[in-house]
């Protein structure tokens, strides 16, 4: 931990900052502080929230250096009297959602946010009135315009989300996306769960399809707090967990692309090999999705050297079948014509939105949190961020389809780097005691980008404030920017080669 | 005279089980039985139909109307030497309009649900359908100056006896074009994708969402009738008509399977087109068509 006058410094998942060392500047200064650090390319925003001190409030902005791998803490505090703030969103974009939020939560109000409307509904929200049935939703005025309103029932019964086009003819003008059908307060239940077991469960349930990524994301965080240092063979096996999700995932997706420009047999293709794979995660430890696989403070299903085998021998096969796929999909000139040039996000949008993980990946932003604030036994391995430059639908596939790859790389290398190491790694720890008032912060690149847990612990050490953040949160405005000037008819190629997640969104 | 009738009749029956184990197979599945489809269909005529209280009689009637004017063009096709129920002079026009009236009545039935995905849908089905009536036309307007006769029995009756040394190049540029057509009209890919659930991307089958039940089932069987009436115009266009009734029958279904087969494999191996190429893809067929008559047009010497 690092100290200078405005701000402190802690790394991914390791020792936590106390909550008096962070230190409080007037907001001015904060403000200046911050969007000269965000102009930054090197710099992004992991967590801006707010919590209640007394009779006033306290405000903590965590900000990722990529290129020193510290993520600097500075706070800045107000009395509780409705006045507003100077809003960030103004000169930096990406700090949109984070102000939303705040403004939703304790009805901060922020002067000059060019979209303060709603995110999620949260049971407690201080605008009781604000609901989903009265949100405000964009309009242009025109005679040759019309809205059309998707959802929230998605074609596909997935998960709810409502899409408003401003169309003109085919061609969509604009898109907003309203979510939050999902809220189920995750926060507040991860904070008041009571039991580590019951909040690790809570944990992988933040989004279904990312069980390893959210659950390592908090498992780290709780063993920051505790102190706990996991054996380097646990966290090979977190590691394999989590490449072997990133591979399921990437091939699921590579085969709803397909489905959704209707080529039949790239998608029968695909869906048949993420079967192997998860298949496999079933085998080590009795579920699909990899649930209950990763536990702070240890595991229940250590992977055995019968385990390890398997996965190399699907990998295998998955690999040489995989490679046959893609190279069959992307030659495939019907293919082509529908992901070329389609729903594309400039590297300029991608990095003033704050896009993270793949959807920054593809337009040439390289974030990889593995890289650059390296977790686990990712700090023993090099990883350099698969890239694409074109940031259309195509990009968006290759990059899966390139990542698979460098995944499966890595498992090699888990696996190989696992069986040097000879401690064992115990059974899960569900009662251990968290470091009284501080801050620990946890970022874990999952399949879709980065994950970024936070919590904020009392003076007895119980959970005061849980934060969750999901790279769905960022990338969704990715999404809407894409499909601008696009054919309606192609929107769903677009949200598919995204593949965000509503309930990640939600919580 | 009502062979032909019954012939297509009994291959609707196959058609799209077929096009359903084709694409199975195509992707290394077992697939439904052949039957499937009509079975769906019989469960779905022992179903209400749902009607929105925004709809009105037009919404109602459409199905029924559709499957009648799919019936009523089924009536126009000949088969072997047999003349058609209903033959007169020019009545390719009749069967081309009767198909037209019916998705007329989609489309209005389509709009008056008041969905803005099925405006969207009846908005892309009508410039499609307009893009492909050329085609189609200039086809037969080809057939009717290569044979000198304007109704479908006379036209497919002399199609091979003209003396004409070309007649076999027709048959297949003809054929082609018909199979092309078909996809269109039927909603096939690649300019539309029968199987996907995504509304924005659908054409007709956005068309018919609100239609459930009985109604639904009324709309799947002049599908299916409509797949075999173009089976059927195609098979008269490669097989003489003197030829022996059975071994003409047998080549009937031969004809009708393959056609189906070549819809299962073109579905299972490429991609859908992206929507704004569907008119550019459609017009081709009308020039193939338009290349097509201008060649006989000098061939016949009708052209100096």
């Amino acid at each position: 931990m690092m100290s200078n006058n405005s701000y402190t410094e802690i790394r991914n998942g390791d020792v936590p900052a106390g909550l008096s060392d962070i230190p409080v500047v007037e907001y001015d200064l904060f403000y200046e502080i911050v969007t000269n650090m965000l102009a930054d390319e090197r710099y992004h925003c992991v967590s801006y929230f707010c919590h209640r001190s007394g009779e006033s409030l306290k405000f903590i902005c965590c900000i990722a250096d990529d290129g020193s791998g510290a993520i600097r803490i500075i706070g800045h505090e107000k009395k509780d009297d409705g006045a507003p703030l100077r809003s960030l969103t103004a000169s930096c974009h990406a700090m949109h959602i984070f102000e939303r939020e705040i403004h939703e939560a304790w009805g901060i109000n922020f002067e000059g946010h060019p979209w303060l409307k709603p995110v999620r509904y949260p049971h407690d929200r201080v605008d009781s009135l604000s609901m989903m049935d009265n949100y405000p939703f964009y309009q242009i005025e025109g005679e040759e315009l019309h809205e059309v309103g998707v959802g929230p029932i998605h074609a596909g019964v997935i998960e709810p989300g409502h899409f408003r086009f401003i169309c003109n003819g085919e061609k969509v003008l604009h898109l907003e996306i309203q979510l939050g059908y999902q809220h189920r307060g995750l926060e507040k239940l991860i904070r008041e769960a009571g039991g580590g077991l019951r909040r690790s469960l809570l944990a992988e349930d933040i989004a279904g399809d990312t069980a390893v990524g959210h659950s390592l994301a908090h498992a780290q965080l709780i063993e920051s707090l505790a102190g706990f240092e996991p054996s380097l063979s646990l966290q090979a096996e977190r590691c394999i967990a989590l490449e072997l999700e990133r591979i399921a995932v990437h091939i699921g997706d590579t085969a709803a692309l397909c489905g959704d420009v209707a080529y039949q047999l790239g998608q029968v293709a695909c869906e048949a090999l993420r079967t192997l794979v998860i298949n496999t995660t079933q085998f080590w430890c009795g579920n699909r999705f990899g649930k209950s696989l990763v536990r702070p403070g240890g595991t229940n299903y250590p992977l055995t050297g019968e385990i390890a085998g398997e996965i190399l021998k699907v990998l295998e096969e998955v690999d040489r079948r995989f490679s046959n796929v893609v190279d069959c999909v992307f030659s495939l000139p019907s293919v082509l014509g529908r992901f070329e040039d389609i729903g594309t996000v400039t590297r300029q949008q991608a990095v003033s939105i704050g896009a993270v993980g793949m959807a920054a990946r593809t337009c040439g932003v390289p974030r990889d949190i593995r890289a650059t604030h390296a977790f686990q036994y990712f700090r023993k391995i090099a990883v350099a961020p698969v890239m694409q430059e074109t940031g259309d639908v195509l990009a968006r596939g290759m990059l899966r389809a390139l990542e698979v790859k460098e995944a499966i790389k890595f498992i090699r290398q888990l696996i190989a780097g696992r069986e040097d190491s000879a401690e064992k790694s115990g059974r899960p720890q569900y009662d251990l005691k968290l470091r009284p008032g501080s801050i620990a912060v946890s970022l874990v690149e999952g399949w879709r980008g980065e994950i970024c847990h936070v919590a904020l612990t009392d003076g007895e050490g119980r959970l005061t404030r849980y934060l969750v953040k999901d790279p769905s949160v960022h990338n969704w405005m990715a999404l809407a920017l894409a499909v601008r000037n696009q054919e309606i008819s192609d929107f769903p190629v677009c949200n598919k080669s995204f593949n965000l997640s509503y309930c990640g969104h939600d919580l | 005279m009502m062979a032909g009738l019954i012939l297509i009749v009994v291959a609707a029956l196959f058609f799209p089980g077929l096009i359903l184990r084709t694409k199975s197979i195509a992707s290394g599945r077992k697939g439904p039985g052949i039957f499937q489809p009509w079975k769906d269909i019989a469960v779905l005529f022992r179903k209400g139909s749902i009607f929105s209280e925004t709809s009105g009689l037009i919404f109602r009637i459409a199905p029924s109307v559709t499957l009648a004017t799919v019936t009523g063009a089924m009536m126009l096709l000949p088969f072997a030497e047999q003349k058609a129920l209903l033959s007169f002079e020019g009545d390719f026009i009749m069967f081309a309009y009767l198909l037209a009236l019916g998705r007329f009545f989609t489309i209005i039935a389509a709009l008056d649900t008041g969905s803005s995905f099925e405006g969207m849908g009846a908005s892309r089905e009508t410039l499609f359908s307009m893009l492909v009536e050329p085609a189609f036309f200039v086809l037969l307007a080809t057939f009717a100056m290569f044979t000198g006769y304007t109704s479908f029995s006379v036209i497919f009756n002399h199609f091979f006896i003209t003396g004409n040394d070309y007649v076999l190049i027709y048959s297949i540029i003809g054929a082609y074009l018909l199979v092309q057509i078909a996809m269109v009209e039927n909603s096939r890919l690649p300019v539309d994708d029968p199987k996907t659930h995504l509304e924005l991307t659908m054409i007709h089958e956005v068309m018919i969402l609100d239609h459930s039940g009985f109604d639904k089932a009324l709309i799947n069987m002049g599908t299916y009738l409509k797949f075999a009436i173009y089976g059927s115009l195609i098979y008269n266009l490669v097989v003489p008509a003197g030829w022996n009734v059975i071994l003409q029958t047998g080549l009937f279904f031969a004809v009708q399977a393959l056609f189906a087969a070549v819809i299962g494999f073109t579905e299972s191996f490429r991609a859908r087109n992206k929507m704004n190429k569907n008119p550019k893809f459609i017009l081709t067929l009308s020039a193939i068509a338009l290349i097509a008559f201008m060649v006989i047009l000098i061939l016949t010497e009708k052209l100096a």
